[in-house]
C-alpha cells in the first residue's frame, strides 16, 4: 500500500533520540555524512554504522522500518555498484579473479555499496524520529544566520513544512482514487510500459486537481488567520539545546576523530588482524 | 446476486505498531432484491466491508461470496474474476466527484464501459452512455461540457452515471447524498429508488449516518460498531433499540424516538417507524381514543 512509504513518516515515541533538540539531530546527521565520506576503509564505515546503530536501538524505532528505507534506492545501489565491479580500473599489485573481474573492484563496489545504504538508513532515523514540524524549526533556525543576507528563510521553511506534510496526505488521496477507478474498471498491473503510464492518466489528473484545490483551501485558511511571514512571529515551541545535545556532539566528535584514526592506521589494522587470523 | 459475508477479518497495517483491526468476524447476508442500508459511527469499519465487495480490499481471514463467485477462493483464482464482479457490483466512493477526469462529461461516463466491454462498438457506447445519464436526469446538453464546469450536485450525478453505466447488478454507495442540499438529498434518494423500483439495479447498499434517511428507505439494516455487527435486521426491529443505538452515539429515527417517548406517557403505537405509517398509527389511535 502507498501509505506504507517509510521515508518522510514519523514513528511516535519517547526516546532520547526523539527528544534531541533537532537542531542536534540535522547536525549530527551532517556530522555522519561527513564521517561515512571521510572514511577511507571498511573499518571507518563500521565505526559509523556502530554509531548509526546505537542510535537506532536509543530511539526504539524497529530495525525493520529502518531497512524498509532502503528499499526505494535498493535499484541505484546495485546498479552503481555493479558498474564498479565491471569497469575497476586495476592497479598494479591487484589480485585477478576472472574475465575483467578483480578482487579490489569487488572490494570498493562494496564498500560505495555500504556507503549509500548507510547514508540513506542515517536519513530515513532522522525523519522517523523528528516530526515534520519541528524539522523545518530546526532547518529554519540552523539557516537563520542567512536572513543578514535577505534571504527568505522563514518562507522556504514554511513551503517545506507543507510539502512534508502532504506527503501522506497526498499518498491517502492517491489511493483512493486509484481504488475509484479500479472499481470502474481500470487496469494498471497488465499491458505495455505505454498502456500502463496512460493508466495513470485517471490517477494523476484528479490528484493534481485536489492537490490545486487543498493549495487553494489552505492560501485561504491561513489568510483568514492573518499569517503573513512577517518578523515579529513568535514561535510556540522555542528551541533550546540541553546537556542531551552537548553529550551527542561529544560522541559524534570522538568518532569522527576515530574514523580518521582508521583511514591513517588503516593498513597497519589489516596486516594486524591478518597476521592475528594466520 | 447475493451477497454472504461469514466470519469477515481485516487488519490494516497487519504485524506493524499501527494495526488496526478494522473487521472482526463480521457475517452479513445481502439479499438480491434488497435496498440494504449500513450504519455505524466514524471508523467503524462499514467503508473497510463495502471495499471487500468488489474485490478492492482482498478477503483475509473469513469467506466472502457474491453471486457465484467466491472471493475467499485462491487469490489467483479470484483476481480473473476482477473484471467481470467489478462490473457487476457497481462501487460509488464517498464524494466520487472527486475523480472525475476526462475532459467531457460523456468521455467520463464512458470509461467505465469501455474498461468493462473493450469490444464495444461506438454506438454501443453512446447507447449506454446516454441510458445512464438520462437515468440520472442528465440531458444530452451536459455531453459535451467539461464535469469541471458543473456544480456539486452535478458532478456527483455525472460520477454515478459513471458506474451505472456498466449495468451493475448491485450498486454499492458510500454516504451518496453526503454534502449535498435537502433538496439535492431527496432527488438522488427518489432516483435510487426508481432505479431499485424499476429493477434496473437489483440490490442497493448505501453506507449512512441519517437514521430517518435509512428508516424510511431501505429494507435491511446493520449497524457496525469498532468492526463488529451489533445489530442487524429490519429497520422496524433495529430501530426499537433506542437507548442502545444512543449509547453507540447513532441516534434512532425521529419516529422510533417519538414512539419511545409516548410508550414512556402511555401511549402504546405499533408503527414500522416509517413517516407514512407511524402518521397513519398516530392518527387511528387518535380518532379510536376520542
Ligand atoms: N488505508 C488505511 N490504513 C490504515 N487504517 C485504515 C485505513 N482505512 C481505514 N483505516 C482504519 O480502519 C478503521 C475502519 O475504517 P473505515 O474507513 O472502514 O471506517 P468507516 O466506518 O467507513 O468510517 P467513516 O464513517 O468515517 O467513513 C478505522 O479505525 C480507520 O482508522
Ligand atoms: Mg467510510
Amino acid at each position: 500500500m502507498l501509505s506504507d512509504v517509510t521515508f518522510g513518516q514519523y514513528y511516535p515515541s519517547n526516546s532520547f533520540v526523539h527528544k534531541l533538540d533537532p537542531r542536534t539531530k540535522i547536525l549530527l546527521l551532517i556530522a555522519y555524512i561527513v564521517m561515512i565520506f571521510v572514511a577511507q576503509n571498511f573499518f571507518g564505515l563500521a565505526l559509523s554504522l556502530l554509531f548509526l546503530a546505537v542510535a537506532v536501538i536509543f530511539s526504539g524505532v524497529p530495525f525493520t522500518s529502518i531497512l524498509k528505507s532502503i528499499k526505494g534506492i535498493i535499484f541505484l545501489v546495485v546498479f552503481t555498484a555493479l558498474l564498479n565491479i565491471l569497469f575497476y580500473a586495476p592497479k598494479e599489485g591487484d589480485t585477478h579473479l576472472f574475465w575483467i573481474i578483480y578482487l579490489e573492484g569487488l572490494f570498493s563496489a562494496g564498500f560505495l555499496a555500504l556507503r549509500l545504504v548507510s547514508l540513506v538508513m542515517g536519513s530515513s532515523l532522522l525523519t522517523l524520529t523528528t516530526t515534520p514540524v519541528s524539522l523545518t524549526d530546526g532547518i529554519e533556525s540552523l539557516l537563520s544566520p542567512l536572513k543578514l543576507i535577505k534571504f527568505p528563510v522563514h518562507d522556504l521553511a514554511l513551503i517545506m513544512s507543507i510539502a512534508l506534510r502532504s506527503i501522506p496526505t497526498l499518498a491517502n488521496e492517491t489511493e483512493r482514487i486509484i481504488n475509484a477507478q479500479k472499481a470502474r474498471g481500470a487496469d494498471f498491473d497488465s499491458g505495455n510500459i505505454i498502456s500502463r503510464a496512460k493508466a495513470l492518466i485517471p490517477v494523476l489528473i484528479p490528484l493534481l486537481i485536489s492537490a490545486f484545490r487543498r493549495g487553494d483551501e489552505l492560501g485561504d485558511a491561513m489568510d483568514a488567520r492573518c499569517y503573513s511571514g512577517s518578523k515579529v512571529r513568535t514561535k510556540y515551541k522555542k528551541l533550546t539545546f540541553g546537556v542531551r545535545d552537548l553529550v551527542a556532539f561529544l560522541i559524534v566528535c570522538a568518532l569522527i576523530a576515530g574514523v580518521i584514526l582508521f583511514n591513517i592506521y588503516g593498513a597497519q589494522l589489516w596486516a594486524l588482524i591478518a597476521s592475528l587470523w594466520s | 446476486m447475493r451477497i454472504v459475508a461469514e466470519n469477515l477479518n481485516f487488519t490494516y497495517n497487519k504485524k506493524s505498531k499501527f494495526a488496526v483491526d478494522a473487521l472482526k468476524d463480521v457475517s452479513l447476508t445481502i439479499e438480491e432484491g434488497s435496498f440494504f442500508g449500513i450504519i455505524g459511527h466514524t471508523g467503524s469499519g462499514k467503508s473497510t466491508f463495502i471495499q471487500h465487495l468488489n474485490g478492492l480490499i482482498p478477503v483475509e481471514n473469513g469467506r466472502l461470496t457474491v453471486g457465484d463467485i467466491d472471493l475467499s477462493g485462491k487469490q489467483k483464482e479470484v483476481k480473473k474474476r476482477y473484471k467481470e464482479l467489478r462490473a457487476k457490483v457497481g462501487m460509488v466512493f464517498q464524494y466520487p466527484e472527486y475523480q472525475l477526469f476526462a475532459e467531457t462529461v460523456f468521455e467520463d461516463v464512458a470509461f467505465g464501459y469501455r474498461n468493462f466491454f473493450p469490444d464495444a462498438q461506438p454506438d454501443e457506447v453512446k447507447t449506454a452512455v446516454f441510458g445512464a445519464l438520462s437515468l440520472l436526469g442528465l440531458g444530452a446538453e451536459y455531453l459535451d461540457k467539461s464535469p469541471l464546469d458543473l456544480s456539486g450536485g452535478q458532478k456527483r450525478r455525472v460520477a454515478i452515471a459513471g458506474v451505472l453505466v456498466s449495468n451493475p447488478e448491485v450498486l454499492v454507495l458510500d454516504e451518496p447524498v453526503a454534502g449535498l442540499d435537502p433538496a439535492g438529498k431527496n432527488e438522488l434518494m427518489a432516483l435510487l429508488h426508481k432505479l431499485h423500483d424499476s429493477k434496473r439495479v437489483k440490490t442497493i447498499v448505501i453506507v449512512s449516518h441519517d437514521m430517518d434517511e435509512v428508516c424510511e428507505n431501505c429494507t435491511d439494516v446493520a449497524v457496525f460498531s469498532e468492526g463488529q455487527i451489533v445489530f442487524k435486521g429490519k429497520p422496524e426491529e433495529v430501530f426499537k433499540n433506542v437507548e442502545q443505538m444512543n449509547d453507540l452515539r447513532l441516534g434512532v429515527p425521529v419516529t422510533s424516538f417519538l414512539t419511545d417517548e409516548l410508550k414512556k406517557i402511555g401511549v402504546d403505537i405499533d408503527t414500522d417507524f416509517t413517516q407514512k405509517d407511524f402518521i397513519e398509527k398516530i392518527a387511528s389511535h387518535y380518532k379510536n381514543n376520542k
